[in-house]
């Protein structure tokens, strides 16, 4: 179940990312190399400050890296220009945003269908229209962002991650904006649809408590890769 | 309290507010505010430069524009009869007579005007000569000599004369002795399309030209101490007989100061929605600037800064940009003055006076004025930025209701356009009409956005996108839509409408419409005319008698001015009448009300009255009207009015009677005829023969007249093109303020997998959509204008001409698509995480 059996999905190679600065070149991140196999859940833990959305946004090609490169399901990241690497995240990843991200002149209905637009996925509206039912949103299809509370623009957000089916799920500090009962229920949500779909998913975070439902920590700081923690979670465990 | 006395110093807030200036100019923070500014201001001061120099050149030169301190003038020799009044007051008198005529010499004629002048002309002014064409001109205090002309360097040129040589007028031969290079009292060229003869009043008579009834104009100049004059202008006000006129220094201003202070209010009226735009722009921008410094006004409130210390901060920050822009603004009002100056050079003879520093104040209290008043709203919520802010930025805002300021605003813009154009009715009725007209706009561009938003479901991504970014910001969509609408509009009024307009004016003149008319025929060369030009292939020429009558009483009443208030009644009151005689109504005549004469009505004082002129005066059926011709008055009854198409060039009148009444009074002759170029150059031989006789040249003053009307609207499209500007200064601020959105979006769509074509495709959609809905109400609202000005002002049937509306809806698309995208290529380039990291906005 590990990743001894399953093939490897994302890896990083000496990767390091610099900016320069009027004081300087700053280090963001620097010689990071790790692997993560499909359909793990992986956390990338850390203070504020020590790259964890860095390497978030390197590792879904937001970003480009200034040292080494990232596969993903064996493909370079660096050969791709910035077009290329939309493409592939329209058709393989997903994202959730600690802030929502929600389009604010887009509908619920229509935040979830753009990337089935965008990957000219057939029927778009009618697997949206299944999904946002799956996240509980089924009455509230045709309200706008600012007509959703926090969580509820949670669930949209998910549904939305989720609509292409991506192999893959980036989520940036899920719950950061959210009250501790809400954020439970949407990491609940989270996981689920994770099981359900069998994706891979990669979440920084800095809750150590979250973070113990994953299969895999890697542990940052200041730009450093200090633990790559493989071992099963007490919580993972005890699901088991 | 010692630290906020100190806060508050003069020289902390100035070093601290040129720092901020500075840093937000760094930031690109500044630009569309300087650059709404500095249209705003060019805009107002290049039209109030003009403006000022017309103004105070016309005031300079208005005694000179009459040639005396007060004119009395007729078109009767009995003018002459207060000659001795004027000298028993002790003042100066000269005395000319002007007539148009035709001169004769190296076997070419030519249209002339004429001009008799006595020895003591002028009184106020100087006439200057030269004794070759482009030679240097002197002032001279003599006037002709008897036998002498001094003519035009124009008439030189048409008939190859030389100074020394001779030229016929009627009668008499002349030596051209001078060139004629200034004359005070001509006015202006606007209308004169013959050049100019100057001949000794005594050599008049011996030209045989002053025929009974010619069309002459006889003045009496007069000049003395200025209190004097007025009492004596008072003194004759009420002697004065009908066709007697007095010009003053006020009322002695030619038709040119009428088209000049036209073209200054449009100007003036251009200039105000160029500024109430570019206000929009500036307003939009405050918005964004103001809601970024939030964070900058919570930490100086943190740091102990007090409230008033904020907004004295922010508020000199902002006069300073005012003095810099208003500078900038202020230069180029002086560079773009010129430029007008020089489109409308044909229309100015007079040398204006250099410009002068009252635009400079009015360019620099507009440039400060609109800062402050559509700045000042958003930067006073920054005042009320609570310090908490520093930890929760979700801390709210109290916003500041604009409207009371911004109409405080448009108030005083209107107040600094009245100071310039002077007249607060058009200041009033324009600005009403922009807002009734932007507001109507406003409405449409909503309905459109909302059937927009309808096919929002039926396309495809990318244009989703475009449509939702439209009808998400309605407010800013709307503004946008109007404001570079109303540019668009203007532009396609100005230059397609017009054309269209005159277009189809002169498409509604047959191609044999009259060329000439001939006028000043006497009864006994009738007969002679006619055969003239019978004999050279002009058939049906149609001579009509014209007898002058002045209108003395209406139904037993005087007939007074101050019964009128319409100005046009006052005038028709006091001009001579022409007063013809017919069997039967011209064909292009068409009965309005009453019946026209039978043979047995012949020799009845009856009367036929154009129907608009009856209107004007107020005159219905049988009313009597009583003319006084030629000493006798008799009492007419009006029995008829008619409809006359004055358009079409043929010879008409206001007033006709029945054969057998006037026969016996004084009559000369005048008819229209269409002469192609070879009977053209016959001409010569009918003024041979008749020598008294005029011919105006109408080709020559209709072009004449559309050249002046492409001059004039040549110089106002120049203005309107600041409206344009002002427009895309609208379209910039708006997408500035929607930036940190638009960066944001794009970067979501770019994480979720959109490729930049995409991107493209929705920002594309988005102008595309704007400019193309800008277009077409600009077309339509144009189209409509044109139609309207064609049925109620010009009076012909309009064919409406829905290619202006496609220009409209291609220009628009055109130019807001490009600079659109050009304002947005900034957010296209950002990697998406930096957008993302910085979060929503």
């Amino acid at each position: 179940m590990l990743s001894g059996v399953s093939p490897v999905f994302v890896e990083a190679r000496h990767l390091g990312k610099q900016v320069s600065t009027r004081e300087g070149v700053l280090t963001l991140l620097n010689d990071i190399n790790f692997t993560i196999n499909v359909g793990t859940s992986v956390a990338i833990l850390g203070a504020s400050g020590s790259g964890k959305t860095t390497l978030l946004g390197l590792l879904a090609g937001l970003d480009v890296p200034t040292q080494g490169e990232v596969m993903i399901d064996n493909h370079n990241l660096n050969d791709f220009d910035e077009d290329g690497r939309a493409s592939l995240r329209a058709e393989m990843v997903g994202f959730v945003f600690q802030n929502f991200q929600l389009l604010q002149g887009l509908t619920a209905l229509e935040n979830v269908m753009l990337p089935l637009e965008l990957a000219q996925a057939p029927h778009p509206r009618k697997t949206t229209e299944q999904l946002l039912n799956r996240v509980g949103l089924g009455e509230r299809i045709h309200h706008y962002p600012n007509q959703l509370s926090g969580g509820e623009q949670q669930r949209c957000a998910i549904a939305r991650a989720f609509s292409t089916q991506p192999r893959c799920l980036f989520a940036d500090e899920p719950t950061g904006n959210l009250d501790s009962e809400t954020g439970k229920r949407i990491i609940d949500l989270l996981f689920e649809l994770n099981a359900e779909q069998g994706t891979t998913l990669i979440m920084a975070t800095h809750d150590a408590q979250l973070s113990q439902l994953c299969e895999q920590r890697l542990h940052l700081d200041a730009g450093q890769l200090v633990i790559n923690d493989l071992s099963a979670s007490t919580a993972d465990a005890s699901h088991d | 309290m010692t630290k906020a006395r100190s806060d508050n110093g003069i020289f902390f807030l100035w070093q601290n507010s040129w720092r901020m200036l500075w840093r937000d100019w760094r930031g690109g923070e500044l630009n569309i505010l300087a650059i709404g500014l500095v249209i705003a201001v060019t805009s107002i001061t290049a039209v109030g430069f003009f403006t000022d120099r017309i103004e105070r050149g016309l005031k300079l030169q208005s005694a000179e524009l009459i040639g005396a301190d007060l004119v009395i003038t007729s078109g009767m020799p009995s003018v002459n009869n207060y000659i001795e009044d004027v000298r028993a007051y002790g003042f100066q008198v000269a005395t000319t007579l002007q007539f148009r005529s035709i001169a004769l010499a190296n076997q070419q004629t030519q249209l002339v005007e004429v001009k008799a002048v006595s020895e003591t002309y002028p009184l106020r002014g100087v006439l200057r000569i030269s004794d070759t064409p482009f030679g240097d001109d002197q002032v001279t205090t003599d006037t002709p000599a008897s036998g002498d002309v001094w003519v035009e360097a124009r008439l030189l040129q048409l008939l190859k004369l030389e100074i020394g040589d001779t030229l016929r007028l009627g009668a008499s031969t002349f030596t051209l002795r001078k060139v004629l290079r200034f004359e005070p009292d001509r006015g202006g060229d606007l209308f004169s399309v013959a050049p100019r003869v100057l001949m000794n009043r005594a050599d008049v008579n011996a030209t045989g030209l002053i025929g009974v009834g010619a069309l002459v104009s006889y003045r009496v100049l007069i000049s003395g101490v200025r209190e004097d004059i007025e009492h004596y202008r008072q003194a004759i006000n009420h002697r004065l007989r009908k066709g007697e006129q007095i010009l003053s220094v006020e009322e002695g201003r030619p038709e040119l100061n009428v088209a000049l202070q036209r073209a200054q209010q449009f100007l003036g009226l251009a200039a105000l929605i160029s500024v109430l735009l570019a206000g929009v722009a500036v307003a939009t921008v405050a918005y964004r600037f103001a809601s970024r410094h939030l964070d900058t006004s919570a930490m100086l409130r943190c740091l102990g800064a007090s409230q008033t210390t904020i907004i004295r901060l922010f508020a000199m920050e902002m006069l300073w940009l005012a003095l810099l822009a208003s500078t900038l603004g202020c230069l180029l009002g002086v560079l773009t003055q010129f430029v007008i100056t020089e489109l409308l050079d044909q229309l100015v003879i007079a040398k204006l006076p250099p410009p002068s520093f009252k635009a400079v104040l009015l360019g620099y209290v507009t440039g400060i004025v609109m800062l402050t008043g559509f700045a000042l709203p958003p930067l006073l919520s920054l005042r009320r930025v609570p310090p908490l802010r520093v930890l929760r930025k979700d801390v709210a805002v109290r916003s500041v209701s604009g409207w009371f300021v911004y109409l405080g605003v448009v108030v005083c813009m209107s107040l600094l356009l009245y100071w310039q154009i002077g007249d607060l009715e058009l200041v009033g009725t324009v600005l009403g009409g922009i807002m009734m007209s932007l507001v109507m706009l406003a409405v449409a561009a909503y309905l459109l956005i909302r059937v927009l938003n309808r096919l929002r479901g039926r396309v495809g991504v990318a244009w989703r996108f475009g449509l939702a970014n439209i009808s998400r910001r309605p407010v800013s969509s709307i503004i946008q839509i109007v404001a570079f609408g109303l540019g668009i509009m203007v532009l396609l009024l100005l230059s397609v409408v017009r054309s269209d307009l005159l277009d189809n004016w002169q498409g509604s003149l047959p191609p044999d419409a009259p060329n000439y008319f001939v006028i000043n025929v006497q009864p006994d060369q009738v007969e002679g005319v006619t055969e003239y030009f019978k004999q050279r292939g002009v058939v049906n020429t149609r001579l009509y008698p014209m007898v002058r009558a002045r209108l003395v009483e209406v139904n037993g009443k005087p007939a007074r001015t101050s019964d009128y208030d319409n100005q046009r009644a006052k005038h028709m009151i006091t001009r001579e009448f022409n007063l013809s005689w017919a069997e039967n109504m011209q064909i292009d005549n068409t009965l309005a009300s009453g019946s026209w004469w039978s043979r047995k009505d012949f020799g009845k004082p009856l009367l036929s009255l154009e129907s608009r002129l009856s209107k004007t005066l107020g005159l219905h059926l049988n009313d009597v009207i009583s003319f006084e011709v030629n000493g006798t008055v008799i009492d007419f009854t009006l029995t008829n009015l008619r409809d006359v198409d004055w358009d079409t060039f043929n010879i008409n009148f206001f007033t006709v009677v029945p054969p057998g009444v006037l026969e016996s009074y004084p009559a000369n002759w005048v008819t229209s005829v269409y002469l192609n170029a070879e009977q053209r150059q016959q001409l010569g031989q009918l003024v041979s023969e008749f020598p008294n006789v005029t011919l105006i040249d109408v080709d020559v003053i209709m072009q004449r007249v559309r050249g002046i009307m492409d001059r004039v609207s040549l110089a106002v499209e120049f203005i309107f093109l600041f409206t344009l500007m002002a427009g895309l200064a609208v379209l910039y601020a708006a997408i500035q303020s929607s930036q940190d959105e638009r960066r944001f979006e794009n970067a979501v769509l770019r994480t979720l997998g959109a490729s930049r074509k995409t991107l493209m495709l929705g920002l594309f959609a988005e102008f595309s959509l704007l400019g193309a809905l800008s277009g077409l109400l600009a077309g339509l609202s144009a189209t409509l204008l044109a139609w309207l000005l064609a049925v109620t002002v010009f009076k012909f049937e309009y064919s409406v001409d829905f290619t202006v509306v496609l220009i409209g809806v291609l220009s628009g698309t055109i130019i807001v698509v490009l600079a659109g995208l050009l304002g947005t290529r900034s957010v296209l380039s950002l990697p998406p995480i930096q957008s993302l990291r910085e979060g929503q906005a």
